[in-house]
């Protein structure tokens, strides 16, 4: 149990460092696709170790299923969202317009 | 106490955020700002959840975690003044 528990500590720290080097990406680097490289991953790898260190710590099945479910989701939604920014930002400097039919 | 040490942390995190909503020169600096903060937020309501006892703060995270996703498809396809104006 205390191995355990030692685990989901590291694993917070971990997942603590990487929130705190998504934050210094987004307020530290110079153009939108840089900052866009350092949050979208780092943010979910950092919400990863959080979520890994809650399942060690999960009460029942359920819980840890919730906990994978609300991940899967997470990297689902910051695809997505990156995907839609950084093009959204290609054509508002006049890059990469949609070629028409 | 590691959990609400770690929550206190990312919500130091989402201040430092703010920073960047406040000076980002474009909108979409602004945008991935408001992305940091969905996804921090998740964290720390799951942090919570597991600190307090309170195992309806995970229905919460996951409500965030779907409207995440939205949010940036609204950004892109609704506000269509961005497009020609702001640099």
């Amino acid at each position: 149990m205390t191995l355990l528990d030692a685990l989901s500590a590291g694993l917070l720290l971990l997942g603590g460092l990487f929130f705190l080097t998504g934050t210094v990406g987004l307020l530290r680097f110079p153009g939108v696709f840089d900052r866009l490289h350092a949050l979208t991953k780092a943010d979910n790898l950092g919400l990863g170790c959080v979520v890994a260190a809650l399942i060690l710590q999960a009460e029942t099945g359920w819980v840890a299923a919730k906990l994978v479910l609300i991940w899967m989701l997470a990297l689902i939604a910051a695809t997505v969202s990156a995907h839609l920014i950084a093009r959204f930002s290609l054509r508002a400097r006049g890059g990469a317009r949609r070629t028409p039919p | 106490m590691l959990y609400l040490g770690l929550a206190v942390f990312l919500l130091l995190n989402l201040l430092a955020g703010l920073w960047r909503v406040h000076r980002g020169p474009t909108a979409a600096d602004r945008m991935l700002a408001a992305l940091l903060f969905g996804t921090t937020t998740v964290a720390v309501l799951l942090l919570l959840a597991e600190a307090m006892g309170l195992p309806a703060l995970r229905d919460v995270a996951l409500l965030f975690v779907v409207l995440a996703a939205v949010i940036a498809v609204a950004f892109t396809r609704v506000p269509r003044r961005f497009e020609k104006g702001e640099e």
